[in-house]
Protein backbone atom coordinates (compact mmCIF):
# COMPACT_ATOMS: atom_id res chain seq x y z
CA UNK A 1 0.00 0.00 0.00
CA UNK A 2 1.41 3.28 -1.39
CA UNK A 3 1.35 6.19 1.24
CA UNK A 4 -0.31 8.47 -0.72
CA UNK A 5 -3.66 6.43 0.18
CA UNK A 6 -2.87 6.47 3.50
CA UNK A 7 -3.44 10.30 3.38
CA UNK A 8 -6.78 12.27 4.17
CA UNK A 9 -8.01 14.38 1.63
CA UNK A 10 -7.36 17.15 3.19
CA UNK A 11 -3.64 15.94 3.68
CA UNK A 12 -3.61 15.83 0.38
CA UNK A 13 -4.74 18.87 -0.56
CA UNK A 14 -2.62 21.35 1.75
CA UNK A 15 0.21 22.79 0.64
CA UNK A 16 -0.81 22.34 -3.20
CA UNK A 17 -3.23 24.47 -4.06
CA UNK A 18 -3.99 28.33 -3.63
CA UNK A 19 -2.13 30.40 -1.20
CA UNK A 20 -4.47 33.24 -1.42
CA UNK A 21 -1.80 34.92 -3.21
CA UNK A 22 -2.32 34.22 -6.53
CA UNK A 23 -3.88 38.07 -7.39
CA UNK A 24 -0.68 39.36 -5.74
CA UNK A 25 0.63 40.30 -8.78
CA UNK A 26 -2.58 41.80 -10.46
CA UNK A 27 -3.57 43.51 -7.23
CA UNK A 28 -0.32 44.91 -6.56
CA UNK A 29 -0.30 46.87 -10.61
CA UNK A 30 -3.69 48.09 -9.41
CA UNK A 31 -3.08 49.55 -6.23
CA UNK A 32 0.20 51.34 -7.64
CA UNK A 33 -2.05 52.68 -10.33
CA UNK A 34 -4.22 54.33 -8.12
CA UNK A 35 -1.65 55.86 -5.80
CA UNK A 36 -0.32 57.19 -9.27
CA UNK A 37 -2.80 58.91 -10.41
CA UNK A 38 -3.10 62.16 -7.95
CA UNK A 39 0.89 61.60 -7.23
CA UNK A 40 1.74 61.92 -11.18
CA UNK A 41 -0.75 64.77 -11.52
CA UNK A 42 0.79 66.43 -8.48
CA UNK A 43 4.47 65.58 -9.42
CA UNK A 44 3.98 67.08 -12.93
CA UNK A 45 2.08 70.20 -11.87
CA UNK A 46 5.14 70.73 -9.33
CA UNK A 47 7.60 70.58 -12.34
CA UNK A 48 5.56 72.88 -14.50
CA UNK A 49 5.35 75.61 -11.45
CA UNK A 50 9.35 74.75 -10.37
CA UNK A 51 10.69 75.19 -14.30
CA UNK A 52 13.76 76.95 -14.54
CA UNK A 53 14.05 77.86 -10.72
CA UNK A 54 17.81 77.98 -9.23
CA UNK A 55 19.06 74.79 -7.23
CA UNK A 56 18.77 76.74 -3.92
CA UNK A 57 14.82 77.20 -4.72
CA UNK A 58 14.16 73.00 -5.98
CA UNK A 59 16.11 72.04 -3.22
CA UNK A 60 13.91 74.32 -0.78
CA UNK A 61 10.77 72.57 -2.63
CA UNK A 62 12.24 69.33 -2.04
CA UNK A 63 13.37 69.81 1.76
CA UNK A 64 9.76 70.71 2.83
CA UNK A 65 7.90 67.61 4.50
CA UNK A 66 4.68 67.29 2.94
CA UNK A 67 6.59 67.35 -1.16
CA UNK A 68 9.48 64.67 0.57
CA UNK A 69 7.03 62.30 1.63
CA UNK A 70 5.05 62.76 -1.47
CA UNK A 71 8.18 62.09 -3.30
CA UNK A 72 8.93 58.94 -1.72
CA UNK A 73 5.58 57.73 -2.26
CA UNK A 74 6.36 58.70 -5.78
CA UNK A 75 9.11 56.67 -6.38
CA UNK A 76 8.32 53.51 -4.03
CA UNK A 77 4.37 53.45 -6.16
CA UNK A 78 6.35 54.13 -9.35
CA UNK A 79 9.59 51.60 -9.32
CA UNK A 80 6.63 48.91 -7.97
CA UNK A 81 4.20 49.93 -10.88
CA UNK A 82 7.04 49.64 -13.47
CA UNK A 83 8.87 46.18 -11.76
CA UNK A 84 5.40 44.79 -12.18
CA UNK A 85 4.86 45.66 -15.80
CA UNK A 86 7.96 44.99 -17.24
CA UNK A 87 7.55 41.45 -16.14
CA UNK A 88 4.31 41.20 -17.48
CA UNK A 89 6.51 42.19 -21.10
CA UNK A 90 9.42 39.98 -20.58
CA UNK A 91 6.70 37.59 -19.38
CA UNK A 92 4.65 37.79 -22.40
CA UNK A 93 7.51 38.56 -25.57
CA UNK A 94 11.08 36.56 -24.31
CA UNK A 95 10.64 32.67 -24.43
CA UNK A 96 14.11 31.24 -24.28
CA UNK A 97 14.01 30.04 -20.43
CA UNK A 98 17.21 30.77 -19.79
CA UNK A 99 16.68 34.49 -21.33
CA UNK A 100 13.61 34.97 -19.47
CA UNK A 101 14.84 34.22 -15.98
CA UNK A 102 17.82 36.68 -16.61
CA UNK A 103 15.67 39.50 -17.74
CA UNK A 104 13.18 39.59 -14.93
CA UNK A 105 16.38 39.22 -12.30
CA UNK A 106 17.96 42.06 -13.88
CA UNK A 107 14.63 44.04 -14.87
CA UNK A 108 13.65 43.60 -10.76
CA UNK A 109 16.95 44.42 -9.53
CA UNK A 110 17.43 47.68 -12.30
CA UNK A 111 14.42 48.67 -10.46
CA UNK A 112 15.11 48.06 -6.92
CA UNK A 113 18.82 49.80 -7.35
CA UNK A 114 17.50 53.10 -9.85
CA UNK A 115 14.47 53.18 -6.71
CA UNK A 116 17.33 53.29 -3.80
CA UNK A 117 18.88 55.59 -5.72
CA UNK A 118 15.63 58.14 -6.26
CA UNK A 119 15.00 57.85 -2.31
CA UNK A 120 18.75 58.06 -0.94
CA UNK A 121 18.76 61.59 -3.30
CA UNK A 122 15.40 62.88 -1.76
CA UNK A 123 16.37 61.67 2.02
CA UNK A 124 19.87 63.62 1.50
CA UNK A 125 18.34 66.93 0.03
CA UNK A 126 15.85 66.59 2.96
CA UNK A 127 17.70 65.84 5.76
CA UNK A 128 20.75 67.54 4.41
CA UNK A 129 22.03 71.20 6.13
CA UNK B 1 8.73 23.36 -31.06
CA UNK B 2 5.35 24.57 -33.39
CA UNK B 3 4.07 21.93 -35.76
CA UNK B 4 4.01 23.46 -39.09
CA UNK B 5 1.28 21.89 -40.07
CA UNK B 6 -1.05 23.53 -37.22
CA UNK B 7 -3.69 26.22 -38.17
CA UNK B 8 -2.14 29.31 -36.63
CA UNK B 9 -4.41 32.75 -36.06
CA UNK B 10 -4.18 35.70 -38.20
CA UNK B 11 -0.72 37.58 -37.26
CA UNK B 12 -1.48 41.67 -35.88
CA UNK B 13 -0.79 43.07 -39.19
CA UNK B 14 -3.82 41.20 -41.44
CA UNK B 15 -6.35 42.95 -39.01
CA UNK B 16 -7.42 46.17 -39.47
CA UNK B 17 -6.57 49.22 -37.19
CA UNK B 18 -8.80 49.74 -35.05
CA UNK B 19 -8.74 52.49 -31.95
CA UNK B 20 -9.29 49.43 -29.06
CA UNK B 21 -5.81 47.57 -30.33
CA UNK B 22 -4.21 50.86 -31.49
CA UNK B 23 -4.07 52.48 -28.04
CA UNK B 24 -3.60 48.71 -26.23
CA UNK B 25 -0.44 48.30 -27.75
CA UNK B 26 0.21 51.77 -27.51
CA UNK B 27 -0.73 51.81 -23.91
CA UNK B 28 2.58 49.22 -23.37
CA UNK B 29 4.34 51.53 -25.38
CA UNK B 30 3.99 54.59 -23.43
CA UNK B 31 4.91 52.18 -19.75
CA UNK B 32 8.32 51.28 -21.78
CA UNK B 33 9.00 54.63 -22.81
CA UNK B 34 7.84 55.78 -19.34
CA UNK B 35 9.97 53.22 -17.87
CA UNK B 36 13.01 54.76 -19.47
CA UNK B 37 12.04 57.94 -18.22
CA UNK B 38 12.89 57.24 -14.97
CA UNK B 39 16.29 57.07 -15.60
CA UNK B 40 16.17 60.79 -16.56
CA UNK B 41 14.18 60.93 -13.15
CA UNK B 42 16.65 59.59 -11.13
CA UNK B 43 19.78 61.11 -13.08
CA UNK B 44 18.18 64.54 -11.80
CA UNK B 45 17.28 63.50 -8.34
CA UNK B 46 20.50 62.56 -7.66
CA UNK B 47 22.33 65.61 -9.52
CA UNK B 48 20.34 67.59 -7.22
CA UNK B 49 21.68 65.63 -4.16
CA UNK B 50 25.36 65.74 -5.23
CA UNK B 51 25.72 69.86 -5.83
CA UNK B 52 25.73 72.48 -8.00
CA UNK B 53 27.89 71.59 -10.84
CA UNK B 54 26.06 68.28 -11.17
CA UNK B 55 22.84 69.97 -11.40
CA UNK B 56 23.83 72.69 -13.46
CA UNK B 57 25.15 69.62 -15.83
CA UNK B 58 20.93 68.49 -15.51
CA UNK B 59 19.48 71.67 -16.15
CA UNK B 60 21.89 72.29 -19.09
CA UNK B 61 21.07 68.97 -20.79
CA UNK B 62 17.13 68.93 -19.64
CA UNK B 63 17.08 72.53 -20.99
CA UNK B 64 18.83 71.64 -24.49
CA UNK B 65 17.12 71.24 -27.62
CA UNK B 66 16.83 66.98 -27.02
CA UNK B 67 16.38 67.40 -23.49
CA UNK B 68 13.10 69.28 -24.02
CA UNK B 69 11.99 66.49 -26.89
CA UNK B 70 12.54 63.46 -24.41
CA UNK B 71 10.46 65.63 -21.87
CA UNK B 72 7.66 66.33 -24.25
CA UNK B 73 7.61 62.33 -25.32
CA UNK B 74 7.74 61.95 -21.46
CA UNK B 75 4.84 64.48 -20.64
CA UNK B 76 2.82 63.11 -23.36
CA UNK B 77 3.35 59.02 -22.41
CA UNK B 78 2.59 60.26 -18.96
CA UNK B 79 -0.62 61.63 -19.50
CA UNK B 80 -1.37 58.56 -21.73
CA UNK B 81 -0.07 55.89 -19.28
CA UNK B 82 -2.59 57.83 -16.79
CA UNK B 83 -5.88 58.11 -18.45
CA UNK B 84 -5.53 54.86 -20.08
CA UNK B 85 -5.11 53.53 -17.07
CA UNK B 86 -7.96 55.13 -15.59
CA UNK B 87 -10.06 53.48 -18.48
CA UNK B 88 -8.29 49.89 -17.63
CA UNK B 89 -8.93 50.55 -13.91
CA UNK B 90 -13.29 51.11 -15.17
CA UNK B 91 -12.99 47.74 -16.88
CA UNK B 92 -11.19 45.80 -13.96
CA UNK B 93 -14.01 47.45 -12.29
CA UNK B 94 -16.03 46.05 -14.78
CA UNK B 95 -17.07 48.65 -16.97
CA UNK B 96 -17.48 50.08 -20.47
CA UNK B 97 -16.97 47.18 -22.35
CA UNK B 98 -19.85 47.73 -24.80
CA UNK B 99 -18.21 48.17 -28.35
CA UNK B 100 -19.01 51.60 -28.42
CA UNK B 101 -17.96 52.18 -24.58
CA UNK B 102 -14.81 51.35 -25.51
CA UNK B 103 -14.60 53.28 -28.64
CA UNK B 104 -15.74 56.12 -27.01
CA UNK B 105 -13.45 56.24 -23.81
CA UNK B 106 -10.66 55.25 -26.44
CA UNK B 107 -11.08 58.68 -28.11
CA UNK B 108 -11.97 60.30 -24.98
CA UNK B 109 -8.54 59.36 -23.56
CA UNK B 110 -6.70 60.53 -26.98
CA UNK B 111 -8.37 64.12 -26.18
CA UNK B 112 -7.32 63.78 -22.61
CA UNK B 113 -4.08 63.20 -23.14
CA UNK B 114 -3.41 65.55 -25.63
CA UNK B 115 -5.40 68.51 -24.12
CA UNK B 116 -3.27 67.91 -20.71
CA UNK B 117 -0.33 67.97 -22.88
CA UNK B 118 -0.64 71.05 -24.57
CA UNK B 119 -2.03 72.47 -20.85
CA UNK B 120 1.22 71.24 -19.29
CA UNK B 121 3.61 72.58 -21.82
CA UNK B 122 1.37 76.28 -22.35
CA UNK B 123 1.42 76.75 -18.50
CA UNK B 124 5.26 75.79 -18.51
CA UNK B 125 5.92 78.42 -21.24
CA UNK B 126 4.23 80.49 -18.89
CA UNK B 127 6.32 80.02 -15.79
CA UNK B 128 9.59 80.41 -17.95
CA UNK B 129 8.75 83.62 -19.38
CA UNK B 130 6.86 84.98 -16.72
Amino acid sequence: MSAERLRSPLGRALGLGSAKEGADHWWLQRLTAVALVPLALWFVAALVAHLGVDRAAAVAWLRSPLTAIAMILLVVATFTHMALGLQVVIEDYVHREATKIASLVLVRLACWALGAAALFAVLRIAFGS
Amino acid sequence: MMPASRPLSPHLQIYRWQITSVLSILHRFTGLALSLGTLLLVWWLVALASGPDAFATAQACVGSWLGRLLLLGWSFSLFFHLANGIRHLFWDAGYGFEIKTTTASGWAVVVASVALTVIAWVAGLATMVG
